[in-house]
């Protein structure tokens, strides 16, 4: 086995392309980053709704970040099916005391998991949501029960700052 | 040279034998024949190329954000500033990109002058630069409006207006550029699809500017014809790859510090101030770059007179090289050529100057000489010089001028030592 040298010049060669690698990064950053959300779309990250107008049994649609989110105020039947589903029947177990904090009120993206399209409420074979696109059918606690999306609507952040006002983000 | 190349992996001598892209970068990249005496001002050929691609990726990038309306283009352009991530860097880098690309633009065109490159035989490359350096000046131009502040829509006011001077149909030129009876949204739409535009045609000169060097191959410091190939001459990878380098990474060292602790300095205050139809600043000024042609504008007391010796300005550069009728190219060899060529860089230099400020009293009579004298040296000088100035002898090859001295001051060490 011949045993290489490393030369001088060797060093010169890897510290040089280091440091243009490390350069050329450093520059590419800005020009990647400057599509990422900017400060004014960060600033409108959070939104606060009024709980008041809503009765059971109606939902509203918020936009938060540009995407619908509905709030449900749910029925006692409504919330007695969600709760009674066994986990087992789900593609996506999660109970539905993970997915409400106040079991009357629902609060999630409306944005279809599959492919992004707005499922219509108080459709489809289990009483929920229903997306026209590819036909998912969700349950009434928004968990995917049939159809082609893989997960549950996503749950936003959101607090209740008080017994009639939620904020999101 | 670029015949024989033969790709060493077989994925590239696949690619090679059906479209042989790799022999054209391949030639004119790397053992294309250079001359072995080019200083450091024949880097800024490369130094440009990088200017033009640092103005296209970053303008490309801030067309992103910005929106050419009137009543949305300045506050989109600080949103650029204040919101978007790096957006400040961004805008600082185009902005100040524009007049380094000038700067180098301006140090190229005078090497060529200087060292003669715009003769025969390579008239064409000279002539295509021109027009290269119009279509910089329109592009300029038209980006410096876009941010829609005080000095883009006076400067798009005054520079419209030139049309108006054209005798008839001036004003349904000007009414036509405009798309309206005054500066306003329609043009600024305009203004940045063509600014978008423009720096793609550039960018396809470039390549015709380009090509036509390598026919004839580059001038040298000595003036010369060299023989491609000859001992004159050394394979342009790794010797001027490695001199551009070098000289463009001390370019962006120049460029950085502009872009990190002044980047507003080459520009004007005034245009932080929304555009305001109705109200002109009180001292209206065009970038650096274009204030030399300005103050030719200026020094003419006539509308008409003034746009047509500013756009002649630069259209006498297209007809140089016949202009010159000296045979010999480099100023080495030229001794009045050497200092007349000085006198003109001096007074562009003073025309710039004079460019900045208030066109009245003495400024205005110096202007008016300085005018003058910027066309005296194209007209009278040039041509008279081939004919009246005794030019020193030409070198044989480049070698000579460098072994000629050593063998001086060998016969010199061997006096001394006898």
């Amino acid at each position: 086995m011949s045993e290489k040298k490393v030369t001088r010049r060797n060093f010169l060669y890897v510290t040089t392309g280091a440091f243009t690698a490390a350069g050329a990064a450093s520059i590419a950053w800005p020009f990647i980053d400057q599509m990422n959300p900017d400060a004014s779309v960060k600033a409108l990250a959070s939104t606060e709704i009024d709980l008041r107008p809503i009765v059971p049994g109606q939902s509203i649609t918020v936009l938060w970040r540009g995407k619908p989110v509905f709030v449900r105020r749910r029925t006692q039947e409504e919330i007695d099916e969600a709760q009674m589903v066994a986990l087992t029947d789900l593609p996506d177990p999660q109970d539905d005391s993970e997915r409400a904090i106040n079991p009357e009120w629902l609060v999630m993206v409306g944005i279809c998991t599959h492919l992004g399209c707005i499922p219509l409420g108080q459709k489809g074979d289990y009483n929920g949501w229903f997306c026209p696109c590819h036909g998912s059918h969700y349950d009434t606690s928004g968990r995917i029960r049939k159809g082609p999306a893989p997960t549950n609507l996503e749950i936003p952040e959101y607090v209740f700052l008080n017994d009639n006002t939620i904020k999101i983000g | 040279m670029s015949d024989n190349y033969q790709p060493t992996s077989a994925v590239g001598r696949w690619f090679n034998d059906r479209l042989p892209l790799l022999n054209l970068i391949y030639g004119h990249l790397l053992p294309y024949p250079t001359p072995k005496n080019l200083n450091y001002w024949w880097t800024f050929g490369g130094i440009l190329t990088f200017c033009l691609l640092t103005q296209i990726i970053t303008g490309l990038v801030l067309a992103m954000h910005y929106v050419a309306d009137a009543d949305q283009a300045f506050a989109s352009v600080e949103h650029i500033m204040r919101d978007v991530n790096y957006g400040w860097l961004l805008r600082y880098i185009h902005a100040n990109g524009a007049s380094l690309f000038f700067m180098a633009v301006y140090i190229h065109m005078a090497r060529s002058l200087f060292y003669g490159s715009y003769k025969e035989p390579r008239e064409l490359i000279w002539i295509i630069g021109v027009f290269i350096f119009l279509l910089m000046i329109a592009t300029a131009f038209m980006g410096y409006v876009l941010p829609w502040g005080q000095m883009s829509f006076w400067g798009a006011t005054v520079i419209t207006n030139l049309f108006s001077a054209i005798p008839v149909v001036g004003e349904s030129v000007t009414n036509w550029l405009w798309g309206g009876y005054a500066v306003g949204s329609p043009l600024l739409t305009r203004f940045f699809t063509l600014h978008y535009l423009m720096p793609f045609l550039i960018f396809a000169l470039v390549i015709l500017h380009v090509w036509a060097l390598h026919v004839p191959g580059n001038n040298n410091p000595e003036g010369i014809n060299v023989v491609q190939g000859s001992q004159d001459t050394v394979p342009f990878h790794p010797h001027y790859v490695v001199k551009d380098l070098f000289a463009l990474v001390v370019f962006m060292i120049i460029f950085a510090g502009f872009v990190f602790f002044v980047p507003n300095i080459l520009g004007h205050s005034d245009n932080y101030i929304q555009a305001n139809p109705l109200q002109t600043p009180e001292h209206i000024v065009p970038e650096w770059y274009f204030l030399p042609f300005y103050a030719i504008l200026r020094s003419v007391p006539d509308k008409l007179g003034g746009v047509i010796l500013m756009v002649s300005a630069i259209a006498i550069l297209a007809f140089l090289p016949w202009l010159d009728t000296s045979k010999v190219r480099s100023a080495k060899y030229r001794p009045l050529y050497r200092q007349f060529v000085w006198l003109f860089f001096a007074d562009v230099i003073l025309l710039g100057y004079l460019g900045a400020q208030t066109a009245d009293g003495l400024y205005l009579i110096i202007g008016r000489i300085a005018t003058i004298y910027y066309f005296v040296h194209f007209i009278v000088i040039m041509p008279l010089l081939g004919f009246i100035e005794k030019t020193k002898p030409l070198p044989k090859s480049l070698s000579e001028p460098v072994l000629s001295k050593e063998e001086r001051e060998m016969k010199a060490g061997a006096t001394v030592s006898a």
